[in-house]
């Protein structure tokens, strides 16, 4: 590609896509984000939706964003500060602009910045540039819909079509920007309008002309250049956190030879699980798409007793509406796992956007001595991973499993390697070694102290449980207060010896820091950024992020004893820093707290740490 | 045919004491059940009993199959999700009308509505006994409790309008202590394809005594219920002398031999009608006006969720590349590092 214009080498950038919620920025960013990532980029993106369902047009409460964050290697997040903001209307220029980095570029749909999208912006001048001080950026003024309208000439397709197909204009502008080779969306624009050939002709054509402009335009706008990162072989594709829960679930019901089973009721940010579970019948998954929150968890509770893997899946209100049929799972003592795609709260509160809030209501939000383990993914892809972890634990301890994870993570987007066979650990169901006829539904193992599990019809070895208290020998209906006692200090113990079956806590950085950062969930690509920025510019910080939160790792408290600082971070008021204030009191934990509806930025993390040291 | 049972009813009986108060309806029921169970020729081991809260929900400890007893109101989500899951299983739902119409009313309308293949015995008491004496939705407007000093202000539900309202395909009443009607309409829900709500007028000795007595009682209950059969018309009274015919678009009473009305005027009884407006109205009569109806109102095939779950999945499986989970990752938008 022959480049007459000035070319800079970079590390990682942020490109930011945003428009009207019906410009197609979501697919335009994805196809970017996907062609960084088969180029050999890292990459990390980040959705953000309108809130409202369909927002009056051209208004700021209607702008959609996609954030892609690429680089060489080690991108972990979507990135505080956009380099290349792609504005399709007045709306998303105004929405955006704050979060520009200083000497970033700006490209925007000239066309669309007329009079009566300008007032809608809320801009009071014709001259937005001007009004809000954007003359430090580099500003490419492309008209878009123009050329757009020019490049199809000739095609028979109408007006609608023709505005609908501008998004891959910009898309071919940023291709050039960033010297990406456009034909992977080629393939893409060719497969998905298979059906429909003009439409088809018209955005391969629209796509080229926007990669034409650039050249065009070379002489004044500066490319940026990002080399490919040397990764792992194998077969790699890009996967948002939702997605990759639910795979992590069909995963583990496969190599427990389990059915799978979800019970659920759709609710932001957590339905794409139940829909693309759903969609999942190749591989014999049962969804069962309850009345209510309750229906769902109790038809994920029915389907484990009768010898399924069952799941549920939902957001803060729901995993309040399903606290009782919790209790009832504690005490049956049958796997099951519930995940949490948390959302700002109390009550309906933020339903679009993130936050940790409900920590506590997972650890402590039922009625009597009801342990379960809580766990939490802490980035988009590793959901696979922890939703295929949860499962296991779920099955081997007999015991329910809260999955948190967040917005954040839910429609974040990051590449992944498809697991090679035995990456993953087996999954063993703990059948019983009991003779029939003499069944004892409550005989514990001696290590893990589960019980065993038995699969309605299988002849000999009927019982019955349920949510009232059970003979500790005998496994019959016991309101002996002794007999009480010893299986709330079992379940409790049951618990706790999960320590002894999940990973050490890890320090990452430097083991000397002066200052040990705490987090946990999906902060922790906020979080390691800004401790690994800090230690380059010579501070010395370490982090301890926290993926099992109840059983805590077992070396927990040797980690925190060798730090004189502890800052815990998290996306709410303290939940996690009064939780170690209750498990581990002998340590001073100072906090860095935030209830935005937003994820960190690795900025305010840095100075806060080096406030505290 | 007895001889060829494999089990007797006393197989289904587990090692429990049953502690039901003396003179609880309960305890018929429970036998009437086994009984049904050991003349279909059931396995302890393919019988799931689930249960909710409530007295009448202690029954799956009675039992000797698997049995989950469960959360108040939620009995029918849970055995839902059992019988999903695992359609092999034969899947018994007790509870009660605390239990299934007020705090698991929605769970319960909606698993008749997706004609899941449960059996649900609904013992209907018209009061809360656990919690000893409380008014449920099922008790008569005007009904004095401790909750209702004064009677209540309410409108009773009833079962059978509720079921049939819920786009029910299966429903019949009995009464506790009709011990053969109670095992044939067992019988007959269990073997009914789909969800099947039984509603059984059953007694609390200690709250709500006599409740039903007025329709029940041997001297009253042949002149105040009506036995439905299928193809059968339909004729009641001690006498075999009284009959049901539509007037306009209401039932009403007659008399054979006043008026000329002969047996042949009689309405007869089609329960696998599919319209399900003179079952509404047979399930909804009540004394004095009319007799009340027992024995299988409703009995229409439908699609049966769980084995239309079952036939789905096997559709799609048939048809897919995709037979393992790594067969799905590698498919797609992937690409691959060498």
């Amino acid at each position: 590609m022959g480049k007459s214009s000035k070319v800079i080498e970079v590390d990682k950038l942020v490109v930011r896509f945003s428009g009207d919620s019906g410009d197609g920025m979501q697919l335009t960013g994805t196809l970017f984000s996907h062609t960084s990532a088969i180029y050999g980029n890292d990459i990390s993106t980040f959705p953000d939706f309108p809130a409202d369902i369909r927002a009056p047009q051209g208004t700021i409460g209607g702008v959609s964003g996609f954030q892609v964050h690429f680089g060489h290697s080690g991108v972990l997040t979507p990135g505080d500060y956009t380099d290349v903001l792609v504005a399709m209307n007045p709306a998303a220029l105004k929405a955006n602009a704050k979060w520009m980095k200083p000497g970033g570029t700006i490209i925007f749909d000239v066309d669309s910045f007329d009079e009566k999208n300008l007032q809608k912006a809320g801009y009071k001048t014709n001259d937005p540039i001007v009004e809000d001080k954007l003359e430090g950026f580099n500003i490419i003024k492309a008209p878009i819909t123009t050329l757009t309208r020019e490049s199809v000439k000739g095609i028979d397709i109408d007006n609608k079509s023709i505005l609908r197909s501008k998004n891959m204009y910009a898309l071919g502008l940023v291709y050039w920007l960033f010297n990406r080779p456009i034909h992977h969306t080629e393939d893409f624009i060719r497969n998905k309008f298979a059906r429909k050939p003009e439409i088809m002709e018209a955005n391969l054509r629209v796509l080229q002309a926007g990669h034409d402009y650039g050249n065009i335009i070379q002489a004044v706008t500066p490319s940026y250049h990002i080399s490919p990162a040397e990764v792992r072989k194998g077969i790699y594709r890009n996967l948002n956190g939702n997605k990759a829960t639910a795979w992590g679930f069909l995963y583990a019901a496969e190599k427990a030879g389990l059915q799978l089973f979800l019970g659920s009721y759709p609710i932001t940010p957590a339905t794409e699980i139940l829909q693309e579970l759903s969609a999942r019948k190749d591989l014999g998954v049962k969804v069962f798409q309850a009345e209510d929150e309750i229906a769902g968890i109790c038809t994920a509770i029915g389907a484990s007793f009768s010898g399924s893997l069952g799941i549920t899946s939902t957001s803060g209100p729901g995993l309040a509406l399903k606290t009782e049929a919790m209790g009832l799972a504690v005490m049956a003592e049958i796997p099951l796992v519930i995940v949490n795609v948390q959302r700002g709260g109390p009550s309906t509160g933020l339903p679009t956007k993130t936050e940790q809030a409900d920590l506590l209501q997972a650890l402590f939000g039922r009625n009597g001595e009801s342990p379960l383990v809580v766990m939490a993914a802490s980035t988009p892809v590793n959901c696979f991973d922890y939703a295929y972890f949860a499962s296991k634990i779920a099955v081997e301890h007999m015991i329910p499993v809260i999955l948190l994870t967040d917005g954040f993570l839910a429609n974040g987007t990051q590449q992944w390697r498809v697991p090679d066979e035995g990456d993953f650990p087996d999954i063993i169901i703990p059948k019983t070694n009991q003779k029939p006829g003499e069944f004892k539904t409550y005989q514990r193992d001696s290590e893990k102290l589960n019980r065993d599990w038995v699969f309605p019809g299988t002849a000999g070895y009927e019982h019955r449980i349920g949510g009232l208290e059970k003979d500790a020998v005998t496994g019959c209906v016991s309101h002996d207060g002794l007999n009480h006692q010893k299986m709330v200090e079992i379940r409790q113990e049951k618990l706790e010896r999960i320590a002894n079956y999940i990973p050490k806590l890890e320090i990452v950085g430097d083991e000397n820091a002066d200052l040990l950062v705490v987090g946990w969930g999906g902060t922790y690509g906020h979080l390691f950024s800004a401790v690994e920025e800090l230690n380059a510019e010579g501070t010395k910080v370490a982090l301890a992020h926290f993926n099992y939160i109840n059983p805590l790792p077992a070396n927990t408290a040797d980690v925190l004893k060798r730090f004189k600082k502890i800052v815990v971070c998290e996306l709410n008021l303290g939940q996690f820093a009064g939780y170690l204030r209750m498990k581990h009191p002998q340590y001073h934990y100072h906090q860095y707290n935030k209830v935005q509806g937003q994820p960190f930025t690795i900025h305010e993390l840095k100075e806060a740490f080096l406030d505290l040291i | 045919m007895e001889t060829d049972l494999k089990l007797s009813y006393t197989d289904f009986k587990s090692d429990q004491n049953v502690r039901w108060c003396p003179g609880c309806g309960d305890h018929a029921i429970l036998n009437t059940v086994q009984k049904a169970m050991a003349e279909l020729g059931l396995n302890k081991e393919e019988v799931a009993v689930i249960s909710g809260i409530g007295c009448s929900s202690r029954f799956t400890y009675y039992m000797s199959t698997y049995g989950f007893h469960t959360i108040h109101g939620r009995g029918s989500a849970i055995a839902s999700g059992v019988k999903a899951a695992n359609p092999r299983l034969k899947v018994w739902q007790v509870t009660g009308d605390g239990d299934a119409l007020a705090i698991g009313g929605n769970h319960f309308i909606h698993s008749v509505r997706r004609n899941i293949d449960i059996n649900v015995l609904l013992f209907n008491n018209q009061i809360y006994g656990l919690t000893k004496g409380q008014y449920s939705p099922t008790s008569k407007r005007g009904f004095i409790s401790k909750t209702s000093p004064f009677g209540t202000i309410e409108h009773p539900f009833r079962p059978g309008e509720l079921t049939i309202g819920a786009r029910g395909h299966f429903f019949a009443r009995t009464i506790d202590r009709e011990l053969k009607l109670c095992v044939d309409v067992f019988k007959e829900g269990a073997l009914f394809e789909g969800t099947s709500v039984i509603e059984i007028l059953q007694n609390c000795v200690i709250y709500n005594d006599r409740v039903h007595d007025e329709i029940t009682d041997k001297q009253f209950k042949d002149d105040r219920t009506i036995v439905l059969e299928h193809e059968k018309p339909m004729i009641f009274g001690k006498n075999r002398d009284k009959g049901l015919v539509l007037d306009g678009i209401k039932l009403k009473v007659v008399t054979i031999g006043n008026n000329g009305v002969t047996e042949n005027d009689l309405l007869v009884h089609d329960a696998e009608c599919e319209d399900n407006t003179m079952h509404l109205k047979l399930a909804n009569m009540e004394y004095p006006e009319y007799p009340v109806a027992l024995g299988v109102i409703r009995k229409v095939k439908a699609q049966v969720y769980d084995q239309a779950m079952e036939a789905q999945i096997a559709e799609i499986q048939k048809g897919s590349k995709i037979k393992t989970f790594l067969d799905l990752a590698k498919e797609g938008d992937v690409w691959e590092v060498k």
